[in-house]
Protein backbone atom coordinates (compact mmCIF):
# COMPACT_ATOMS: atom_id res chain seq x y z
CA UNK A 1 0.00 0.00 0.00
CA UNK A 2 2.91 2.54 0.68
CA UNK A 3 3.79 1.92 -2.73
CA UNK A 4 1.12 2.51 -4.42
CA UNK A 5 0.54 5.55 -2.27
CA UNK A 6 3.61 7.25 -3.22
CA UNK A 7 3.69 6.24 -6.60
CA UNK A 8 -0.24 7.96 -6.20
CA UNK A 9 1.69 11.18 -4.90
CA UNK A 10 4.13 11.71 -7.37
CA UNK A 11 1.91 11.31 -10.06
CA UNK A 12 0.84 14.95 -8.77
CA UNK A 13 4.45 15.92 -10.42
CA UNK A 14 4.87 16.19 -13.75
CA UNK A 15 8.73 16.87 -13.42
CA UNK A 16 8.78 13.44 -12.25
CA UNK A 17 6.69 11.68 -14.68
CA UNK A 18 8.42 13.42 -17.78
CA UNK A 19 11.62 11.80 -16.02
CA UNK A 20 10.37 8.33 -15.82
CA UNK A 21 7.94 8.09 -19.23
CA UNK A 22 11.12 8.45 -21.72
CA UNK A 23 12.16 4.80 -21.60
CA UNK A 24 8.29 3.81 -21.52
CA UNK A 25 7.32 5.16 -24.26
CA UNK A 26 9.71 4.07 -26.33
CA UNK A 27 9.54 0.86 -25.06
CA UNK A 28 5.91 0.42 -25.86
CA UNK A 29 6.48 2.11 -29.32
CA UNK A 30 8.62 -0.59 -30.78
CA UNK A 31 6.62 -3.36 -28.99
CA UNK A 32 3.86 -1.94 -31.00
CA UNK A 33 5.34 -1.79 -34.31
CA UNK A 34 6.54 -5.50 -33.16
CA UNK A 35 3.37 -7.08 -32.29
CA UNK A 36 1.20 -5.36 -35.43
CA UNK A 37 3.59 -6.42 -37.97
CA UNK A 38 3.66 -10.03 -36.60
CA UNK A 39 -0.23 -9.91 -36.51
CA UNK A 40 -0.81 -8.42 -39.88
CA UNK A 41 1.09 -10.39 -41.56
CA UNK A 42 -0.03 -13.06 -39.94
CA UNK A 43 -3.66 -12.17 -40.17
CA UNK A 44 -3.20 -11.22 -43.77
CA UNK A 45 -1.70 -13.96 -45.35
CA UNK A 46 -1.07 -17.24 -42.96
CA UNK A 47 -4.72 -17.58 -41.01
CA UNK A 48 -7.13 -19.44 -43.58
CA UNK A 49 -9.94 -18.13 -44.98
CA UNK A 50 -13.22 -17.79 -42.86
CA UNK A 51 -15.59 -20.69 -44.22
CA UNK A 52 -18.71 -18.64 -44.81
CA UNK A 53 -16.71 -14.90 -45.56
CA UNK A 54 -13.78 -16.06 -47.52
CA UNK A 55 -11.18 -14.01 -47.51
CA UNK A 56 -13.01 -10.58 -46.49
CA UNK A 57 -12.70 -11.60 -42.42
CA UNK A 58 -9.30 -10.57 -42.63
CA UNK A 59 -10.27 -7.24 -42.35
CA UNK A 60 -11.26 -7.98 -38.45
CA UNK A 61 -7.37 -7.90 -37.90
CA UNK A 62 -7.63 -4.16 -38.02
CA UNK A 63 -11.79 -3.56 -37.23
CA UNK A 64 -12.02 -5.27 -33.96
CA UNK A 65 -8.34 -4.08 -32.04
CA UNK A 66 -8.85 -0.34 -32.89
CA UNK A 67 -12.62 -0.57 -32.12
CA UNK A 68 -11.66 -2.31 -28.25
CA UNK A 69 -8.93 0.15 -28.14
CA UNK A 70 -10.93 3.49 -29.00
CA UNK A 71 -13.44 2.45 -26.12
CA UNK A 72 -10.53 1.66 -23.85
CA UNK A 73 -9.41 4.75 -24.68
CA UNK A 74 -12.45 6.41 -23.60
CA UNK A 75 -12.57 4.46 -20.31
CA UNK A 76 -9.16 6.18 -19.46
CA UNK A 77 -10.59 9.48 -20.20
CA UNK A 78 -13.48 9.25 -18.34
CA UNK A 79 -10.86 7.90 -15.23
CA UNK A 80 -8.41 10.73 -16.13
CA UNK A 81 -11.94 13.28 -16.10
CA UNK A 82 -13.25 11.88 -12.53
CA UNK A 83 -9.84 11.74 -10.86
CA UNK A 84 -9.81 15.56 -12.09
CA UNK A 85 -12.99 16.51 -10.61
CA UNK A 86 -12.07 14.81 -7.48
CA UNK A 87 -8.52 15.67 -6.86
CA UNK A 88 -7.98 18.17 -9.20
CA UNK A 89 -4.08 16.44 -10.47
CA UNK A 90 -2.62 18.06 -13.09
CA UNK A 91 -1.59 15.10 -15.12
CA UNK A 92 -4.96 13.66 -15.29
CA UNK A 93 -6.38 17.16 -17.21
CA UNK A 94 -3.52 16.75 -19.33
CA UNK A 95 -4.38 12.87 -20.12
CA UNK A 96 -8.08 14.17 -20.89
CA UNK A 97 -6.58 16.52 -23.46
CA UNK A 98 -4.37 14.09 -24.76
CA UNK A 99 -6.54 11.11 -25.75
CA UNK A 100 -8.59 12.68 -27.33
CA UNK A 101 -6.85 12.72 -30.82
CA UNK A 102 -5.78 9.20 -30.90
CA UNK A 103 -9.27 8.09 -29.26
CA UNK A 104 -10.86 10.06 -31.99
CA UNK A 105 -8.94 8.49 -35.24
CA UNK A 106 -9.28 5.15 -33.60
CA UNK A 107 -12.98 5.55 -33.74
CA UNK A 108 -13.42 6.79 -36.89
CA UNK A 109 -11.14 3.68 -38.19
CA UNK A 110 -13.04 1.37 -36.65
CA UNK A 111 -16.24 2.64 -38.45
CA UNK A 112 -14.43 2.89 -41.69
CA UNK A 113 -13.53 -0.61 -41.28
CA UNK A 114 -16.45 -1.66 -40.73
CA UNK A 115 -18.49 0.07 -43.74
CA UNK A 116 -15.57 -1.51 -45.68
CA UNK A 117 -16.64 -4.86 -43.97
CA UNK A 118 -19.60 -4.69 -44.24
CA UNK A 119 -20.13 -4.02 -47.83
CA UNK A 120 -19.35 -7.63 -49.12
CA UNK A 121 -20.51 -9.17 -45.58
CA UNK A 122 -23.93 -7.12 -45.62
CA UNK A 123 -24.62 -6.06 -48.67
CA UNK A 124 -24.56 -2.26 -47.16
CA UNK A 125 -21.98 0.57 -46.06
CA UNK A 126 -23.70 1.19 -43.38
CA UNK A 127 -26.82 -0.06 -41.64
CA UNK A 128 -28.20 2.05 -38.71
CA UNK A 129 -27.90 -0.72 -35.63
CA UNK A 130 -27.15 -0.54 -32.19
CA UNK A 131 -23.59 -1.05 -32.30
CA UNK A 132 -22.92 0.76 -35.59
CA UNK A 133 -24.82 3.84 -33.81
CA UNK A 134 -23.36 3.35 -30.53
CA UNK A 135 -19.95 3.64 -31.92
CA UNK A 136 -20.86 6.96 -33.87
CA UNK A 137 -22.16 8.56 -30.88
CA UNK A 138 -18.52 7.95 -29.54
CA UNK A 139 -16.63 9.29 -32.54
CA UNK A 140 -19.32 12.29 -31.50
CA UNK A 141 -18.52 12.27 -27.87
CA UNK A 142 -14.68 12.50 -29.02
CA UNK A 143 -14.87 15.28 -31.25
CA UNK A 144 -17.57 17.20 -28.74
CA UNK A 145 -14.53 16.78 -26.78
CA UNK A 146 -12.18 18.19 -28.79
CA UNK A 147 -14.40 20.97 -29.64
CA UNK A 148 -15.46 22.09 -25.57
CA UNK A 149 -11.68 22.42 -25.10
CA UNK A 150 -11.19 24.62 -28.25
CA UNK A 151 -14.10 26.72 -27.70
CA UNK A 152 -13.30 27.71 -23.90
CA UNK A 153 -10.48 30.08 -23.42
CA UNK A 154 -10.20 30.37 -19.51
CA UNK A 155 -8.15 27.00 -19.41
CA UNK A 156 -9.43 25.98 -15.93
CA UNK A 157 -13.33 26.17 -16.90
CA UNK A 158 -12.59 24.24 -20.26
CA UNK A 159 -10.96 21.31 -17.98
CA UNK A 160 -13.19 20.78 -15.88
CA UNK A 161 -16.26 21.47 -18.84
CA UNK A 162 -14.28 18.26 -20.30
CA UNK A 163 -13.79 16.30 -17.24
CA UNK A 164 -17.73 16.60 -16.78
CA UNK A 165 -18.38 15.43 -20.48
CA UNK A 166 -15.99 12.64 -20.53
CA UNK A 167 -17.18 11.39 -17.22
CA UNK A 168 -21.02 11.72 -18.29
CA UNK A 169 -20.19 10.19 -22.24
CA UNK A 170 -19.12 6.67 -20.22
CA UNK A 171 -22.59 5.51 -20.10
CA UNK A 172 -22.25 5.15 -23.81
CA UNK A 173 -19.40 2.61 -23.05
CA UNK A 174 -21.86 -0.35 -21.48
CA UNK A 175 -23.95 0.69 -24.36
CA UNK A 176 -21.57 -0.13 -26.92
CA UNK A 177 -20.64 -3.43 -25.37
CA UNK A 178 -23.99 -4.84 -25.25
CA UNK A 179 -25.87 -3.59 -27.93
CA UNK A 180 -25.12 -6.92 -29.45
CA UNK A 181 -26.90 -8.97 -27.01
CA UNK A 182 -29.58 -6.49 -25.78
CA UNK A 183 -30.95 -5.93 -29.33
CA UNK A 184 -31.71 -7.76 -32.55
CA UNK A 185 -28.45 -6.67 -34.66
CA UNK A 186 -26.46 -7.93 -37.88
CA UNK A 187 -23.12 -7.08 -36.07
CA UNK A 188 -21.54 -10.48 -35.17
CA UNK A 189 -21.13 -11.11 -31.05
CA UNK A 190 -17.50 -10.79 -29.35
CA UNK A 191 -15.33 -12.51 -30.33
CA UNK A 192 -13.03 -12.32 -26.99
CA UNK A 193 -15.06 -12.99 -23.70
CA UNK A 194 -13.49 -13.68 -20.50
CA UNK A 195 -15.81 -16.74 -19.71
CA UNK A 196 -15.31 -18.42 -22.98
CA UNK A 197 -12.44 -19.77 -25.26
CA UNK A 198 -12.73 -18.18 -28.76
CA UNK A 199 -15.22 -19.90 -31.04
CA UNK A 200 -12.06 -19.72 -33.96
CA UNK A 201 -9.54 -22.00 -34.12
CA UNK A 202 -6.06 -20.52 -32.75
CA UNK A 203 -4.34 -19.77 -35.85
CA UNK A 204 -7.37 -17.63 -36.62
CA UNK A 205 -7.25 -15.70 -33.19
CA UNK A 206 -3.56 -15.60 -32.48
CA UNK A 207 -2.70 -12.78 -34.80
CA UNK A 208 -6.14 -11.03 -33.60
CA UNK A 209 -4.69 -11.46 -29.94
CA UNK A 210 -1.27 -10.31 -30.97
CA UNK A 211 -2.69 -6.90 -33.09
CA UNK A 212 -4.88 -6.16 -29.68
CA UNK A 213 -1.96 -6.59 -27.48
CA UNK A 214 -0.38 -4.50 -30.10
CA UNK A 215 -2.85 -1.67 -30.58
CA UNK A 216 -2.85 -1.17 -26.45
CA UNK A 217 0.61 -0.79 -27.08
CA UNK A 218 0.73 1.93 -29.15
CA UNK A 219 -2.20 3.95 -27.08
CA UNK A 220 0.23 4.03 -24.14
CA UNK A 221 3.73 5.24 -26.78
CA UNK A 222 1.20 7.42 -27.98
CA UNK A 223 -0.69 9.04 -25.19
CA UNK A 224 3.14 9.29 -23.18
CA UNK A 225 4.41 10.57 -26.12
CA UNK A 226 1.65 13.34 -26.51
CA UNK A 227 1.95 13.86 -22.33
CA UNK A 228 5.43 14.51 -22.34
CA UNK A 229 5.00 17.06 -24.93
CA UNK A 230 2.34 18.31 -23.35
CA UNK A 231 4.01 18.45 -19.95
CA UNK A 232 7.14 20.74 -21.86
CA UNK A 233 4.32 23.49 -23.01
CA UNK A 234 2.47 23.64 -19.66
CA UNK A 235 5.78 23.60 -17.34
CA UNK A 236 7.46 25.73 -19.79
CA UNK A 237 8.09 28.58 -17.36
CA UNK A 238 9.61 26.33 -14.77
CA UNK A 239 12.98 26.11 -14.33
CA UNK A 240 13.42 22.03 -15.05
CA UNK A 241 12.24 22.58 -18.75
CA UNK A 242 14.07 25.39 -19.43
CA UNK A 243 17.39 23.78 -18.22
CA UNK A 244 15.92 20.05 -20.17
CA UNK A 245 16.24 23.12 -23.60
CA UNK A 246 19.20 23.87 -22.86
CA UNK A 247 21.23 20.85 -22.47
CA UNK A 248 18.98 19.84 -25.76
CA UNK A 249 19.00 21.77 -28.76
CA UNK A 250 16.39 19.95 -30.76
CA UNK B 1 0.93 -19.02 -46.41
CA UNK B 2 -2.67 -19.22 -47.00
CA UNK B 3 -2.49 -18.61 -50.76
CA UNK B 4 -0.76 -20.34 -53.96
CA UNK B 5 0.20 -17.31 -55.26
CA UNK B 6 0.86 -13.72 -54.87
CA UNK B 7 -1.76 -12.71 -57.34
CA UNK B 8 -3.77 -14.36 -55.49
CA UNK B 9 -2.55 -13.34 -51.99
CA UNK B 10 -3.73 -9.90 -53.86
CA UNK B 11 -7.00 -10.56 -54.97
CA UNK B 12 -8.16 -11.91 -51.51
CA UNK B 13 -10.74 -14.30 -53.37
CA UNK B 14 -12.43 -11.34 -55.16
CA UNK B 15 -12.32 -9.19 -51.76
CA UNK B 16 -8.94 -7.61 -52.45
CA UNK B 17 -10.83 -3.82 -53.00
CA UNK B 18 -12.18 -4.09 -49.56
CA UNK B 19 -9.14 -5.56 -47.35
CA UNK B 20 -6.51 -3.55 -48.86
CA UNK B 21 -8.27 -0.42 -48.33
CA UNK B 22 -8.68 -1.29 -44.84
CA UNK B 23 -5.25 -2.38 -44.48
CA UNK B 24 -3.89 0.89 -46.53
CA UNK B 25 -5.89 3.39 -44.55
CA UNK B 26 -5.36 1.96 -40.87
CA UNK B 27 -1.22 2.25 -41.63
CA UNK B 28 -1.92 5.94 -42.78
CA UNK B 29 -3.71 6.36 -39.44
CA UNK B 30 -0.84 4.56 -37.34
CA UNK B 31 1.47 6.57 -39.13
CA UNK B 32 0.22 9.82 -38.51
CA UNK B 33 -0.56 9.22 -34.85
CA UNK B 34 2.69 8.54 -34.85
CA UNK B 35 4.40 11.42 -36.49
CA UNK B 36 2.19 13.87 -34.98
CA UNK B 37 3.66 13.25 -31.44
CA UNK B 38 7.26 13.44 -33.63
CA UNK B 39 6.25 17.37 -35.21
CA UNK B 40 4.76 18.47 -31.92
CA UNK B 41 7.37 17.79 -29.55
CA UNK B 42 10.07 19.39 -32.30
CA UNK B 43 7.81 22.15 -32.92
CA UNK B 44 7.27 22.44 -28.49
CA UNK B 45 11.33 22.52 -28.12
CA UNK B 46 12.06 24.73 -31.04
CA UNK B 47 9.28 27.50 -29.47
CA UNK B 48 11.19 26.61 -25.90
CA UNK B 49 14.20 27.20 -27.38
CA UNK B 50 13.44 30.69 -29.04
CA UNK B 51 12.05 31.58 -25.75
CA UNK B 52 14.81 31.12 -23.87
CA UNK B 53 16.86 33.28 -26.54
CA UNK B 54 14.48 35.89 -26.89
CA UNK B 55 14.66 36.02 -22.50
CA UNK B 56 18.54 36.05 -23.26
CA UNK B 57 18.46 38.91 -25.30
CA UNK B 58 15.89 41.09 -23.19
CA UNK B 59 18.29 40.07 -19.91
CA UNK B 60 21.37 41.56 -21.94
CA UNK B 61 20.43 44.46 -23.46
Amino acid sequence: MGVLKEFWHRLGSPRWFYAISGPWAVAFGLLAAALLLVGCVWGLGFAPPDYQQGNSFRIIYVHVPTAIVAQSAYMVMGAAGLILLVWRMKLADMALACIVPFGMSMTALALFTGAVWGKPTWGAWWVWDARTTSMLVLLFLYIGLYALRQAIPREETASRACAVLAVVGMINIPIIKYSVDWWLTLHQPATFTLTEPPSMPPEMWLPLALNVVGVYCLFAANLLGRLRVEILRRESGTSWVQQLVRSNPA
Amino acid sequence: MSFDSVPEFFAMGGHGLYVWLCYATSLVVVLVNVLTVRHQRRAAMRELADQQVRAGAGGAS
